[in-house]
């Protein structure tokens, strides 16, 4: 349960062995780079962009390979795949792989080529195929489009708009060119938008009949093809058909190249590796022999750093301490329980510098919560057993996924207790089979109590978990002040509060509010009575006092300290708003409720059990899958807001190492 | 037999039935409201459906805790039974009256809860990491909620019949 310590450390180093060392240090990836010799005399920068720059573009050359190799041949992955993690590759096959990293890129540069050609092929086919659209109409013309006439005629080709007839044809040539003689005129096809025609007639009257047509809407083809259309368009399909082809090619040596996926992806992982040292080389402060790394790194790996770094190179390490103005980054320490429930607190925000880590405390907590507001122990078994099989199976996941199953893993286990606790097995689901089908009244009698019967019951263990939540919040808040020795701050802060709240809750329980709630009396002993009203006397005058005491003014500082007593209905909300844990446990119970009920309103038999059967399943797969986002949100809120509301502020920097920062393949270390 | 003779059942079945359709239509006007921000954000970059999905839901909440109370008034007044219980005009207003909370809170809470996950959506689509934050925000809109949801429960199930 700790914040790891961090150190700093320098290493000095020949700048011979600069490679080597930096190579030691990112496969060993628990150093986080921080340069320090910033702008100091005689030290100079490596201008390594270009040489970066050339490694990025290798590493997404195989990216894009790889996007197309997806596309032209799919990799079968089950649905679990996201779970399955990186590839491990051992250092051998690593080293052997990379060897031939020409030859992998070329591969790579002849798939995008690859991809590149069928892209030309796909368009050209769009433009023959558009071609062969605007023959369509003029399939039934058996002369080529381009046809002048004979001797003597000349043929005119073009459209009319609309369904126009025939004899409308003869009509506007008759009455726009009344002395021509002799012309033939025949529909080629006819369609909504437009009649094709051809127009044959003597050559001395063409341009008059042109005319005549035009004047009635005749517009000439936009592109005329110098064979029969017919011909033509069996020209372009011929044409079509080769690109296919070409195209089926091309992909049949794609997918061909499928085997090389794994070879892709270490090359490209291998790029992304020399960039980020080359990255991190930019940065480094270098003179003419010798060169200087410094960076944060955990107090406990410093030894092994030094001793595989000065062991082997000559240099000069130095480790020192963290400085006052220095906000080293944030690493977690916490046993295999509690460490589940960091992701949830990175989400909220890692500690700051010397603040306390809240990880334990909260996990236990976190789980209790979460099983409460679930509260069905069939549901808890469900997800502990997915997550565990999960856990089991992939063991290669990545360690934010492998936390937080573990983290659902044991949610589900407290969910069982709280299941058993309440009663809840999908419900009622045990009652509402056994009537329906058995036609017995059976019941698993809860453990403790069942809520819908007894909410008020419920309703005030809710607030007094949650009152415990927040005093063990205000704890810690108390625990980090006397840390940093601030004893007034802690007298004031947090024992007055405690002496004013404890009263308060002391004088509220006896109270007839409470017994109504309640729906029982307690009855104190007179001096236990006198002694709460005098503690809450005591906080409330003391705090009066004592809240505002930065203030040198007496009469603001009575008034900040009204103001912190003021701070009671915050409590007040904060205790109510564990009210949640009731009221998301009675969801779950009731809706899985009602599922049953849906299910058993088909009667027994087999029919009956088969409808009850597919009910079931879907409806309590809907409410698990409901309830698991309401109990993971509320359980969040309920740490984010009331419990770290008291005494967390949080806004560390996550620990971000140099090292082997790849995308597909894990790199296994030599042992 | 008249409806006059069974006014307490009609009352409590207006409850129950206030208690379903208005947290209902809250929570499916916050929901579509937040539907919409998150097809934006898939349009852009599917990967992110699961988690605008989560953030989806959110609003949905205010439905289930109308279903709730309506499920529990109905079998309080013995409708899903089959032997409805005989109310008086009072009790069924009772009844009614406790329905209320749910009913309006969740209309309400249901709308503003979509809109901010709408909002909340949005830091998912700029800085997918601040999963954990984003979502909270909408939760406390969900408070207010949870509040009326117990009220409704506790007044229903503290009314004699």
């Amino acid at each position: 349960m700790a914040v790891l310590q961090m150190q700093r450390i320098s290493i000095c180093a020949l700048k011979k062995d600069r490679k080597a060392i930096l190579e030691k240090i990112q496969s060993m990836g628990i150093m986080e780079m921080n340069q320090v010799a910033e702008g100091e005399e005689g030290f100079e920068k490596m201008d390594t962009f270009g040489a970066r720059q050339r490694f990025e573009k290798k590493a997404s050359l195989t990216d894009n390979a790889l996007d197309i190799l997806d596309i032209y041949a799919p990799e079968k992955k089950s649905m679990f795949a996201s779970l399955e993690g990186k590839a491990l590759v051992d250092a051998d096959q690593f080293t052997e792989i990379t060897g031939r990293k020409d030859e992998i890129l070329k591969k790579a540069d002849r798939l995008v080529a690859c991809n590149k050609e069928i892209a030309e092929h796909r368009a050209e086919i769009t433009k023959l195929e558009n071609q062969i659209e605007a023959l369509v109409p003029w399939l039934e013309l058996d002369v080529p489009m381009n046809l002048k006439g004979t001797g003597k005629t000349e043929l005119l080709l073009g459209t009319m708009p609309g369904e126009t007839e025939l004899s409308t044809v003869y009509e506007k040539i008759a009455e726009n060119c009344p002395e021509t003689e002799g012309v033939d005129v025949q529909i080629i096809h006819k369609d909504q938008d437009a009649t094709y025609l051809a127009v044959l007639c003597l050559k001395t009257d063409a341009a008059a009949v042109e005319e005549a047509l035009r004047a009635a809407g005749f517009a000439r083809p936009s592109q005329a093809t110098d064979a029969v259309p017919a011909k033509k368009t069996a020209e372009l399909k011929e044409q079509i058909e080769q690109l296919n082809t070409k195209i089926g090619e091309i992909e049949e040596e794609i997918k061909a190249c499928a085997d090389d996926r794994g070879d892709l992806k270490v090359v490209g992982d291998y790029f992304r590796m020399r960039a980020k040292k080359y990255e991190v080389l930019g940065t480094l402060p270098q003179s003419q022999r010798a060169f200087v790394i410094s960076g944060y790194i955990p107090k406990k790996a410093a030894p092994a750093v030094e001793k595989a770094i000065g062991d082997h190179y000559d240099c000069v390490i130095d480790i020192d301490e963290i400085k006052e103005d220095e906000e080293p980054p944030t690493v977690l320490q916490n046993n295999a329980f509690s460490s589940s429930v960091e992701g949830v607190l990175e989400a909220y925000g890692l500690p700051h510098k010397g603040e306390f880590d809240p990880t334990t405390i909260m996990s236990f907590f976190y789980v209790f919560f979460f099983g409460m507001m679930l509260s069905d122990a069939a549901y808890g078994a469900i997800v502990a057993i997915a997550c565990f099989v999960a856990l089991k199976k992939y063991p290669r996941m990545s360690a934010s996924m492998h936390k937080s199953l573990k983290l659902f893993f044991f949610c589900g286990l407290s969910t069982i207790v709280w299941g058993i606790l309440f009663s809840g097995y999908f419900g009622d689901a045990v009652d509402v089979i056994g009537r329906t089908f058995f036609g017995v009244d059976v019941t698993v009698p809860p453990l403790w109590f069942a809520p819908l019967n007894n909410p008020m019951k419920l309703l005030i263990y809710s607030m007094a978990f949650g009152l415990v939540h927040l005093f063990v919040g205000l704890g810690i808040k108390g625990y980090m002040q006397i840390k940093d020795k601030q004893y007034l701050d802690f007298f004031c802060d947090v024992v007055l509060w405690y002496i004013f709240l404890i009263g308060l809750i002391l004088m509220l329980i006896p109270s007839d509010i409470f017994a109504s709630i309640a729906q029982m009396t307690v009855v104190f002993p007179p001096a236990l009575n006198t002694l709460a009203k005098v503690l809450a006397i005591i906080g409330a005058v003391g705090l009066l006092l004592m809240s505002g005491r930065s203030s040198k003014n007496p009469v603001l500082r009575i008034a900040l300290g009204a103001y912190d007593i003021y701070n009671i209905t915050g409590w007040l909300s904060d205790v109510l708003s564990y009210s949640r844990l009731l009221a998301l446990g009675l969801a779950t119970g009731v809706i899985a409720s009602v599922v049953n009920q849906m299910g058993s309103m088909f009667g027994g038999g087999v029919i009956g059990a088969i409808l009850f059967a597919l009910v079931f399943v879907v409806g309590h797969l809907m409410n698990l899958a409901i309830n698991l986002l309401g109990a993971y949100v509320h359980t969040n809120r309920l740490q984010f807001v009331e419990f770290f509301g008291k005494f967390y502020e949080g806004g560390g920097r996550p620990f971000e190492p140099f090292e082997t920062d790849t995308k597909y393949v894990d790199i296994k270390e030599e042992s | 037999m008249s409806i006059w003779e069974n006014l307490g059942l009609v009352y409590a079945l207006l409850g129950a039935a206030a208690a379903v359709f208005l947290a209902g239509a809250g929570s499916a006007l916050g929901v579509g409201i937040a539907g919409q921000a998150a097809s934006g954000v898939v349009t852009e970059d599917p990967s992110k459906f699961a988690k605008v999905l989560v953030m989806q839901l959110l609003p949905g909440t205010q439905g289930i805790y109308g279903l709730l109370v309506g499920f529990i008034t109905l079998s309080k007044i013995g409708l899903l039974g089959g032997g409805a219980a005989d109310l008086t005009p009072e009790t069924g207003l009772l009844v009614l009256a406790a329905c209320l909370p749910v009913g309006i809170v969740g209309l309400i809470s249901g709308k503003s809860q979509g809109q901010c996950s709408a909002a909340a959506i949005g830091i998912i689509a700029k800085k997918p990491d601040q999963f954990g934050k984003a979502m909270l925000f909408p939760a406390m809109v969900e408070t207010y909620a949870i509040l009326s949801l117990l009220i409704s429960i506790l007044a229903v199930t503290a009314i004699q019949i």
